[in-house]
């Protein structure tokens, strides 16, 4: 296979994947020429990141909650109970940083419990479940907070989405230390796509041709440095980043590489038949849903601690951004098809286009329905291409390529040898 | 013979890439019951979609004149208003509405914008009587069985002043007196002057009701045989479908039979939601190693009932009995203690509680078997793809790669997936619902060279199936089922049709 039928096929492979990359590149192209340039600034990089990062963070639990079939409503909430529950300690009762950190963990992982109890084991509509779960928690909030908004949080925990990691090894208008992560990182990516590449040829499996396997490399390397180098021009490596970033690669692999994983992407594609292949349905959605509750105090603890402070509004209307960004990212609205990382690349799309709009002046009742809009489209072409999909009619398309000798066929039942 | 109701002049359909149809010619004579034979993918249901407009006009070449007039349909609306009604393999029923409201849907019995429910109800009893079908207007069609399902679509489309009644398949999910039922009505309709064109596997079926069968192999019209003389064979029109002959439906096997590994005592089940109906009425069955054991039963008999209750209480409540795997007594709470004590179920329903349509063959394959290609929760992905090519090639499915989706897949080559999904779980007790259901007569044969293949690796084997050839061409014994009771057990030597049947029979007007 020469490069160009097998780059050709990188992007034909999987449209829906390919395409949300495509649409993200075209969208940073777009906004770093309508801003002037200014949009991939170093100050504005960090800025983006910074901004979405709890989002980003909510939309990773929020497409395995999609991928399974069901949908949570109530994460903007778990957000702001958090971050209250960790305000009230912290602020209001002098704890350290961790301990409230701690509790809004504790707090998002009974959170989840409850709604996954509903979900699975009651078997409740997750639309309802956590549609109630949007106002019980709410609720809640306002109740640990007695309506009022409690600030400011000690410097030790406004440094975790706060703080940045830099200048450990120096460096002149530019930090080392975030250059040396990001080259680690990339290296890391390199080796383990090296070596999952080598296991793949071990067990004769196609892959892509070698120039083409270091392209991908280099320019995925390339785009990372360049990423890095500009946020090492600003302030160096957010710590939040980190964070993500770890999320991301855990969540990536769960999601690919487990037996949970999988068992999600099952029970969203067909109930039926993954109860009949023995999937433990219930458990699976309950953890689902627990797990959906950690990220959400995940984003709750970042979310208070870039704000300093614990609102009783906090957190309002991210479950839509999170949901946005599952969709945009090519997960199914009937379940069973979608990632992590296309999620994550469906929150930059709506960050970009936010942070691009801001930086233009563009009015927040414009950006509002440009974003609707998006999201329509982005959901609107899922569905036609299931639709264009599913009108190829039964199984031509297999048959087409493997045209079959009428005559000499011995696949097709051949009765006479095959009887004994 | 001149007098065509319809003629299709080559039809040519083509998807890109693809060539669906061509150059196909259907010429049906009024009032004749013409029957559509074809293997899957033939391309039967999309000439039925051209003719019934779904493919609009300019979508394909060719001309169809239909009652002495050119035609050029451009939606269902269209070819309805002409008098064409086609009622496809799943029923386009609204289950929470009435027999009545479902007739009328979208022809509503209305005055002044308002529904005359006297004037429905009434309409829909006189349909009712002439499908001879004995309900109520105003029950919910979900409460009906598949049969009379069916005839309530044939209500509704006599109520459009059928001319032209296009059956898919329409006896593939009923049973035998159903099927009986529905072929009598159909030749009924014949007599008041209206044409069918009946798509149908049923080969037996085909030859005792059809006037002229059009055989279509690989988007061509092959051949249209005259079936009034009676002297077309059910392996005449075979030949036609596959192009050779097949001298042997069932490939010769002889069962080498040891010890039993499999033994259901005393098993009762109750309806999951209606409380008090016994499904399943203290069965027993024992089956072997090496031995392909059949049940039969006509819907409503409680086969699939029973096999899925046993199957880690899939289907059921109030579930009572004892299951012996080799001897030893063990239960089967859920479908994962089930599969960890090696009973597979392979259900009949593929695209419903079989596959995972919109994922590829590959993680169809291991989906039941995941625990044996991990390791701590970690799947080996690569390991993964290797056991699916091996199946795709051992099992011969047709598709280019294990990651081609299920949901593209023939009948035959997804059943196929289904099995390899179920042998990869390593079963000692495979319990096949309908295997061969909606897959064309190549691909029967090689299914059940599989399941010949598996007895003889030693696994007991348990066929469910409607057909009785079927049953009687590949089982070592045959259990009959009837209203949930063992009602019998005959040796393949034994059994024929006629004395199955009986049995099938035979219990349920005692218990009445």
């Amino acid at each position: 296979m020469n490069a160009l039928a097998s780059l050709q096929q990188l992007f034909t492979r999987n449209l829906r994947q390919s395409g949300i990359f495509i649409a993200f590149a075209a969208i940073v192209g777009l906004f770093a020429i309508l801003t002037d340039g200014v949009l991939l600034n170093p100050g504005n990089l960090t800025n983006i990141i910074l901004q979405y990062s709890y989002i980003l963070i909510l939309a990773i639990g929020m497409v395995i909650v999609i991928i399974g079939g069901h949908i949570d409503l109530s994460v903007g909430s778990v957000v702001a109970l958090t971050g209250a529950v960790s305000g009230v300690l912290v602020i209001r009762g002098g704890q350290p940083w961790w301990v409230g950190v701690l509790a809004a963990l504790a707090v998002g992982l009974a959170v989840g419990a409850w709604q996954g109890f509903w979900v699975a084991y009651v078997g409740i509509p997750a639309f309802i479940v956590t549609l109630a779960g949007m106002l019980l928690f709410r609720g809640m909030t306002l109740q640990v907070l007695d309506n009022i908004s409690l600030s400011p949080f000690p410097d030790s925990y406004k440094t975790i989405a706060g703080g940045f990691l830099n200048g450990f090894l120096g460096g002149q208008g530019y930090d080392v230390f975030t250059l040396v992560v990001a080259a680690i990182g990339v290296g890391g990516y390199a080796f383990s796509a090296y070596r999952s590449r080598r296991a793949r040829i071990a067990y004769q499996q196609a892959v892509e041709s070698l120039p083409l396997f270091v392209l991908k490399l280099v320019l995925i390397g390339a785009l990372v440095m360049a990423f890095a180098y500009q946020l090492s021009r600003s302030r160096g490596l957010p710590i939040v980043l980190v964070i993500l970033g770890a999320l991301i690669l855990i969540y990536t692999v769960v999601t690919t590489r487990t037996v949970f994983g999988r068992h999600v992407y099952a029970i969203g594609g067909n109930l039926n038949a993954a109860q009949l292949s023995g999937v433990k349905v219930k458990r699976v959605n309950f953890w689902i849903f627990v797990n959906m509750g950690f990220l959400a105090s995940v984003a709750g603890v970042v979310y208070s601690s870039r704000s300093n402070g614990a609102q009783p509004a906090a957190g309002n209307m991210f479950e839509l951004d999170a949901i946005a960004a599952g969709f945009i990212g090519g997960a199914a609205v009937t379940g069973g098809v979608g990632t992590v990382v296309g999620a994550m690349v469906g929150g930059l799309v709506m960050a970009v286009m936010s942070n691009g709009m801001q930086l233009m002046g563009v009015d927040q009742s414009i950006q509002q329905m440009i974003k609707g809009l998006v999201l329509l489209l982005a959901v609107a072409f899922d569905v036609y291409n299931k639709r264009r999909a599913s009108t190829a009619p039964d199984d031509r398309s297999i048959k087409a390529k493997t045209p079959k000798a009428p005559t000499a066929a011995p696949s097709e039942g051949e009765p006479v040898g095959a009887t004994r | 013979m001149s007098d065509h109701i319809l003629e299709m002049h080559s039809i040519t359909k083509t998807f890109p890439g693809v060539k669906a149809l061509q150059d196909v010619t259907l010429n049906v004579r009024r009032g004749e019951i013409h029957a559509i034979c074809g293997e899957n993918g033939a391309g039967k249901s999309t000439l039925m979609k051209v003719l019934s407009g779904l493919y609009p006009a300019g979508s394909y070449d060719g001309d169809i004149v239909f009652d002495g007039e050119k035609v050029e349909f451009g939606s269902i609306n269209d070819s309805e208003d002409k008098g064409i009604v086609i009622i496809h393999q799943e029923l386009a029923l609204v289950p929470f509405l009435s027999v009545a409201e479902n007739l009328f849907l979208g022809n509503e019995r209305s005055a002044r914008g308002l529904i005359d429910w006297n004037k429905a109800n009434a309409d829909a009893a006189e349909l009712l009587a002439r499908v001879g079908l004995d309900e109520l207007p105003v029950t919910p069609v979900g409460q009906l069985g598949v049969g009379k399902q069916q005839l309530v679509e044939i209500a509704k489309a006599l109520s459009k002043r059928v001319k032209l009644l296009i059956l898919d398949e329409p006896t593939a999910a009923l049973n035998d007196s159903d099927s009986e039922h529905l072929l009598g009505l159909l030749r009924q309709l014949k007599e008041q002057g209206i044409t069918s064109i009946m798509i149908s596997h049923k080969l037996g079926e085909i030859a005792s009701i059809a006037d002229s069968t059009t055989i279509i192999r690989d988007g061509r019209t092959i051949e249209t045989l005259d079936m009034r003389g009676g002297d077309v064979t059910q392996e005449r029109i075979i030949k036609g479908m596959v192009g050779r002959d097949l001298d042997q439906r069932y490939p010769d096997h002889v069962s080498t039979v040891g010890e039993e590994v499999l033994r259901i005592e005393d098993w009762t089940v109750h309806h999951p939601t209606q409380p008090g109906r016994v499904v399943v009425d203290h069965a027993s069955l024992d089956v072997r190693a090496g031995e392909i054991v059949g049940i039969a039963g006509l819907m409503g008999a409680g086969r699939t009932e029973l096999a899925m209750s046993v199957f880690g209480r899939s289907y059921g409540r109030d579930i009572s009995g004892r299951i012996f795997l080799r001897g030893k007594e063990i239960r089967t709470r859920s479908v994962s203690e089930a599969i960890e004590h090696g009973i597979a179920y392979a259900t009949e329903d593929r695209k419903k509680y079989g596959l995972n349509l919109i994922e590829d063959i590959r993680r169809n394959i291991s989906a039941a078997s995941l625990d044996r290609l991990s390791q701590g929760g970690w799947v080996n992905g690569n390991e993964e793809v290797k056991v699916a090519e091996d199946y795709r090639r051992s099992m011969n499915i047709k598709a280019p790669t294990v990651m081609a989706l299920a949901g593209k897949l023939s009948g035959g080559n997804q059943q196929k997936v289904v099995l390899s999904k179920w042998i990869h779980t390593d079963p000692d007790v495979l319990i096949l619902d309908e295997p061969t259901r909606g897959i064309d007569v190549g691909a029967k044969y090689e299914i059940y060279t599989i399941i010949n293949r598996l007895a003889d690796e030693g696994k007991a084997i348990i066929v469910i199936s409607s057909e009785l050839p079927e049953l009687l061409g590949i089982c070592d014994r045959i259990y009959t089922l009837s209203a949930g009771r063992v009602t019998g057990v005959l040796p393949r030597a034994e059994a024929t049709q006629e004395s199955l049947m009986e049995l099938m029979t035979k219990e349920r007007e005692q218990v009445r």
